[in-house]
């Protein structure tokens, strides 16, 4: 198959440090640890590329800041960044991360996901298209879809 | 062809002894002739294996000249080379005791080699077998092959050109190292292939290694390089190609290719020699110097809490080798390479830039990693030798003070104001830390070579009047540094340069005595005084204790009496002193560091601190001031916790250790009265004594427990006489020594405690005095809820009558009939219990049955009974006697009875929360399992001398497991069935982990019900976590997972019901775990449990930590990815 690479050749930017948890020695067993931004981060920050073989954090398509958290309110937004403006992989892309949010994150969250304005062509189709309920279970219906998500999401369970 | 093993089994029977080779010969000739290549090769290989396995079997000369003869000609039969090679060998390692091959027979073996063949055409293991043949030509027979010369050696370049695989690698290396012995005439037939042959061993410089794994073929990358260096120092004909090629390598940025370099050159300067070396000289120092810049790393300055190493850069190999090598030639060829160091350019760049930065600060990263480069340099070079340490110091020296602002012209002047003038002024950083590089290699010159130190003084007349005129100045600047600065690194070096100064060895020292006591005062106002100052504090201490140290392994009787008054004195006054000023902690970590730094210190630090733990004790027993208290515990824990194991470890101290116990004791009887409320003093002392009798010789321990027990005996609350025994009178005298120990006086329970502590620590050796009384009493104490009793009666009965020699050592008392004493005060258990008729060994009168009814008149008592009877318990338990199941059965019986049917109960049914007590007896048998099971710090442990007999926890298992399982199947009330859980749980949760994977598949159900019922109540969390931790061990083992797989569906449940429990997080992530280890069981087994595992998992999503959430995302993929990917999304 010869298939033009979109991005054919990416920046890779540095992993951050794992920030380790500093945890306290003696912590109250009934103690509360609300979700909070950095573990929803650590949740998709493994996430492969579709197209190639880093991660979403090497390439700075998700950081850490584009990740804001309301534990009360039950609701986690994201907003990341395309390598490049007319990347078609970007719904793969968001797909992947609403998977994976789906899976890692109680049932009571409510999870936006947005590309980061003015960083793709087509920006309104793709987030509504990301935010639609019902195609993102069809989507999830397509067994090559599912397969494609599945292995970008692989690495992250590690 | 047959396996090598089939084969020297067949070549075994076929040789025995009646058959002789020459007849084997003779029975073989058609298959070493026959013209057919492969039975030809074979018949040959057989007769040279069975040569090989006839090594020893003495042969005659005509024989061997035969044979050598024919396996020379087979050499030229490359269809059957193999068997000729194998041959050859065989016959040319022979020893001499069995018949050698003749130097002519070695000559034509030699010439039909190098005739015939072309030993880089043939196989690997041929290959091998070549070198191994000429290996062993060279170098058993040297004075054959030599006057072969330059076919020889032709030969020899030509076989091993070009070879490559790493086992024959190290034979040509070593080929080429034996070869090269051969020829050691510089203008011999070597001399013209001295280059041909450099070339082609230079092809494998620096080694580049890429099997794999270097264990396939037990060679490593390290031997093969070591043996190629051997191979390029072997001769000094290699000089004028070896050098260039390790000096250009050596600049290469491979760091293995460096490290290869300068481990190569230090070996080729020592075999080369120094005027081969001297024209490489310019380069060598470069190229050193280089190599010290380039790998040197940004330094830390590490001055955290524990370590306190200063500056430190990271360990790093090429450094090292680069100094090692810089030595090397410095040794070699001092004159020449000093001068390069003292004329060096960018050591003299280093120097001038010093004055510019004045705090460590403000140093550029380059200019650190510069400046700590010359440091290693000086110091290196200084170390060498004592010329060098002269030349280093008298080219770098001088500078340095000036820098320090320490110059010359000082020296003459009076010396009142320039004590100002120092204080005033601060130390530059570079100057300091050379300078202090520069003493310590001086130091450390001086030290290590002590035929030195007793020559005259004037070997090292310049260094030595350089520092003798300067010490006073530097004294006096480092030490201004230390009050003035506040920066750590000026801190670190200054007390670096002291502790320098001050240990220079005894009579040759330039450092005159009164500096000496100087920098020792110094040190202790530091230590006194600046307590606050935390960094410079501890780094005072460990100068303190390396000063100490050092002096006391040089015997330098001087400043050892200087030591001891300045330093040793001052501190234990510390102690003693009622000074509040300084942290009480601060003073015990001062005493015990110095202590610890020499014998001689630490037996004058013991008995000052002796003498402050009894003069608080005093103030505690007369005035009862509880202030003094406090500090008495903190003196006991250092005592016991840091003085004793040094003591112990550090030589016999028998006196010493001795004398605390004796003294305690000693203090106790003199005080005829006291009341001391604090609990944990006497928990302090109990451990002291502890501490102390254990690590006592047996002799010292007899006498510490017969002092001890004329204490006990005199005071009045414990009538110990002789006539006091097993009968009836006892049980009178028993009856009214309880009611008297209700109000038992203060005094009384410390020396009963501490008696007890005694007989804890004490060897199986020694003799207790009087035991049956002492037994007696322990038991009716214990009955009082005395714990330290019952763990006392644990330790007698465990070390009971085991002395080293087998012998009975307590003539008054056998261990059953001590037994017997315990076990015949009936209120253990109930009236008609069949358990305790059958233990009674001796068959003691039964007449005692109401013994104890008329003391236990409520439960309350049953309950210190149990828990006295486990440590006993325990005591059998660790020694594997038979006694301990009787033991074990009383707690069961306990376990199973119902209330009411509890004999010592039966009068006191109007009790209303007879029930509740009626549990918490029940409990406290449950937690008698406990105490069987687990180790204890406090007694009956190998520390104590307890008897432990290997295994002990697994045959308790396997003992108790066949009963313990239809008791829970069998059992009909809920109570006792709980209880039953409670104490195979604590059983199983101490067993390891294998024993319990062996009966697995039985015990699962039972685990699971036991998790189950653990689950209800919050006060068992940890026992529930350690019961799960076993089951999370069982499902991660292969065998352990084939026995859960019945029950999965079980484990599962058990396992998911878990996931929610509130009151541990730990018990929720371990389950979690044990989930995920459940999802790789065999497909079909778990997929019905799919939906079950997912819904739980999914409310541990939301769990409240962390640490939960992770695992659940992990176990929640684990298990959605067992089937078909779309879930419910």
């Amino acid at each position: 198959m010869v298939s033009e690479l979109i991005n054919a050749n990416p920046i890779v930017y540095e992993k951050k440090e794992r920030r380790a948890r500093s945890a306290p020695i003696a912590v109250e067993e009934y103690a509360v640890e609300p979700i909070d931004q950095q573990e929803v981060f650590d949740h998709v920050r493994d996430i492969k590329d579709p197209e190639h073989p880093y991660s979403l954090e090497e390439l700075k398509v998700i950081t850490e800041d584009a990740i804001e958290v309301d534990d009360q309110q039950s609701y986690v937004r994201i907003t990341f960044t395309p390598t490049v403006e007319h990347c078609s992989m970007a719904t793969i892309i968001g797909l992947c991360l609403r998977v994976k949010l789906l899976r890692s994150l109680p049932s009571r969250y409510k999870v936006d996901i947005r590309v980061a304005p003015g960083s793709h062509a087509s920006e309104s189709a793709v987030n509504k298209q990301l935010n639609d309920k019902e195609r993102v279970a069809a989507a999830l219906e397509n067994p090559n879809l599912v397969d494609m998500v599945d292995e970008c999401l692989a690495p992250s369970y590690d | 062809m047959a396996e090598p093993s089939q084969l020297s089994h067949l070549i075994e029977s076929f040789v025995d002894s009646s058959r002789s080779p020459t007849q084997q010969v003779r029975e073989m000739q058609m298959y070493l002739t026959t013209t057919d290549n492969i039975i030809r090769a074979r018949g040959i290989l057989l007769l040279a294996e069975v040569l090989t396995c006839l090594a020893t079997k003495p042969l005659d000369n005509a024989t061997l000249h035969s044979l050598i003869g024919f396996f020379t000609d087979r050499l030229a039969d490359w269809k059957a080379l193999r068997g000729a090679l194998v041959g050859c060998l065989a016959l040319m390692r022979r020893k001499s005791s069995a018949g050698v091959v003749t130097s002519t027979d070695a000559k034509a073996v030699a010439e039909s080699f190098l005739q015939n063949l072309q030993v880089q055409s043939l196989g690997q293991h041929d290959r091998k077998l070549c070198f191994e043949l000429l290996e062993c030509l060279l170098e058993h027979y040297p004075n054959t092959v030599t006057p072969m010369g330059d076919e020889l050696i032709y030969g020899i370049c030509e076989a091993v050109d070009s070879e490559k695989d790493p086992q024959c690698l190290m034979l040509t290396f070593h080929i080429v190292e034996v070869l090269v012995q051969l020829f050691p005439d510089t203008s011999g037939p070597f001399a013209s292939f001295a280059g041909d042959l450099f070339e082609i061993l230079s092809c494998y410089f620096p080694i580049h290694f890429t099997h794999p794994r270097g264990e396939d073929l037990g060679i490593k990358r390290d031997d093969l390089s070591r043996a190629l260096m051997l191979a390029f120092s072997s001769t000094p004909l290699f000089e004028p190609f070896a050098i260039p090629l390790l000096l250009e390598k050596l600049s290469s940025s491979l760091p293995s290719a460096k490290l290869d370099s300068l481990k190569y050159l230090s070996s080729c300067t020592s075999n080369y020699g120094p005027e081969r070396m001297a024209k490489h000289a310019r380069a060598i120092w470069l190229s050193i110097k280089d190599a010290l810049y380039t790998s040197l790393q940004e330094p830390t300055l590490s001055f955290t809490s524990e370590s306190l190493d200063g500056l430190v850069f990271q360990e790093n190999e090429i450094a090292k080798e680069a100094l090692t090598l810089l030595q090397q030639v410095i040794m070699q060829n001092n004159g020449l390479f000093l001068s390069l160091i003292v004329e060096d350019e960018d050591i003299n760049i280093i120097l001038n830039a010093v004055p510019s930065y004045e705090s460590y600060n403000d140093i550029p990263l380059q200019g650190k990693l510069k400046l700590f480069a010359a440091g290693c340099i000086l110091s290196i070079s200084t170390k060498t030798s004592v010329a060098c340490c002269n030349m280093i110091f008298e080219s770098f020296f001088p500078r340095l003070m000036e820098i320090l602002g320490l110059s010359e012209k000082n020296l003459s002047g009076d010396h009142s104001p320039k004590d100002n003038y120092l204080i005033s002024k601060r130390l530059n950083f570079g100057a300091l830390y050379l300078s202090v590089e520069l003493l310590a290699a001086c130091r450390d010159l001086i030290a290590g070579s002590t035929q030195i130190a007793c020559k005259s003084v004037s070997t090292y007349e310049t260094s030595y009047c350089m520092l003798h005129s300067f010490s006073n100045l530097l004294t006096k600047a480092f030490c201004s540094t230390l009050v003035t600065s506040h920066h750590d690194a000026d801190i670190y070096f200054g007390v670096k340069g002291l502790q320098i100064l001050a240990t220079f060895p005894g009579d040759v020292s330039p450092v005159p005595i009164s500096e000496f006591e100087n920098i020792l005062i110094t040190f202790m106002s530091i230590i006194t005084v600046n307590f606050k100052k935390t960094l410079l504090w501890r780094l005072t201490l460990k100068a303190l204790m390396n000063i100490g140290s050092f002096i006391d392994r040089n015997n330098e009787s001087e400043k050892i009496l200087i030591y001891m008054r300045i330093v040793v004195e001052k501190i234990v006054s510390l102690v003693s002193l009622d000074d509040v000023t300084m942290p009480f902690p601060l003073k015990l970590e001062a005493i015990s560091g110095i202590g610890t730094s020499g014998l001689n210190y630490m037996l004058h630090i013991i008995q000052g601190f002796e003498e402050a733990i009894f003069a608080n004790l005093s103030e505690i027993y007369v005035h009862g001031n509880l202030k003094s208290a406090k500090i008495t515990i903190w003196l006991l824990e250092c005592y016991s916790n840091k003085l004793l194991p040094w003591i112990h470890e550090n030589g016999v101290f028998e006196e010493v250790l001795l004398r605390f116990p004796i003294n305690i004791w000693k203090q106790i009887e003199s005080c005829v009265d006291f009341s001391v409320p604090e609990k944990e003093l006497l928990d302090a002392m109990m451990t002291a004594m502890k501490h102390a009798v254990a690590f006592c010789s047996e002799e010292s321990q007899n006498e510490i427990i017969q002092k001890a027990y004329n204490v006990l005996s005199s005071s009045t609350s414990f009538p110990l006489k002789e006539s006091m025994a097993l009968t009836i009178p006892f049980q009178l005298e028993g009856l009214q020594l309880t009611q008297k120990m209700d109000n038992l006086s203060c005094r009384d329970e410390w020396i009963l405690s501490l008696f007890a502590s005694v007989v804890i620590a004490v060897r199986p050796q020694t003799h207790i005095p009087n035991v049956k009384v002492i037994l007696n009493l322990f038991i009716t104490t214990l009955l009082k809820g005395h714990v330290p009793a019952a763990q006392a009666l644990g330790s007698i009965v465990n070390k009971f009558g085991k002395s080293s020699t087998g012998s009975e050592i307590s003539s008054d008392c056998t261990l059953e009939e001590a037994l017997d004493i315990i076990f015949q005060l009936k209120l253990w258990t109930h009236q008609d219990n069949g358990a305790l008729l059958r233990c009674s060994v001796t068959g003691s009168e039964m007449g005692h049955t109401d013994l104890c009814q008329a003391v236990v008149n409520n439960k309350l008592p049953q309950i210190l009974a149990i828990t006295g009877l486990s440590w006993i318990g325990k005591g059998l338990l660790l020694r594997g006697h038979d006694k301990v199941k009787d033991v074990t059965m009383i707690f069961l019986e306990c376990l199973l009875s119902n209330g009411n049917a509890l004999p010592l109960s039966q009068h006191s049914l109007e009790n209303s929360c007879e029930q509740d007590l009626h549990a918490s007896v029940m409990k406290s048998a449950a937690d008698a399992f406990r105490i069987l099971m687990s180790d204890s710090e406090v007694c009956l442990n190998r520390k104590f001398h307890a008897i432990i007999r290997p295994l002990y926890k697994q045959r308790f298992f396997s003992t108790m497991m066949p009963i313990l399982r239809p008791l829970i199947m069998k059992s009909d009330s809920l109570l006792s069935r709980s209880m039953l859980y409670g104490a195979f749980a604590h059983i199983i949760s101490e067993t390891p982990l294998v024993a319990v994977l062996g009966e697995a598949k039985k015990l699962i159900p039972i685990l699971l019900d036991c998790l189950f019922m653990l689950n209800k109540d919050a006060q068992d969390k940890d026992i529930l976590y350690s019961l799960l931790l076993v089951l999370s061990g069982i499902l991660t083992d292969k065998d352990g997972q084939e026995a859960v797989v019945d029950n999965a569906h079980l484990v599962i449940n058990c396992l998911t019901g878990l996931i929610a429990y509130p009151h541990m997080m730990l018990v929720r992530e371990t389950a979690i775990q044990c989930l995920v280890a459940m999802s790789e069981l065999p497909h079909a087994r778990i997929y019905p449990m799919r939906i079950q595992v997912l819904q739980a998992i999914s409310k541990a999503l939301d769990d409240s930590r962390r640490a939960v959430r992770q695992e659940a995302v992990r176990c929640r993929q684990a298990w959605a990815s067992i089937a078909s990917r779309s879930l419910h999304f």
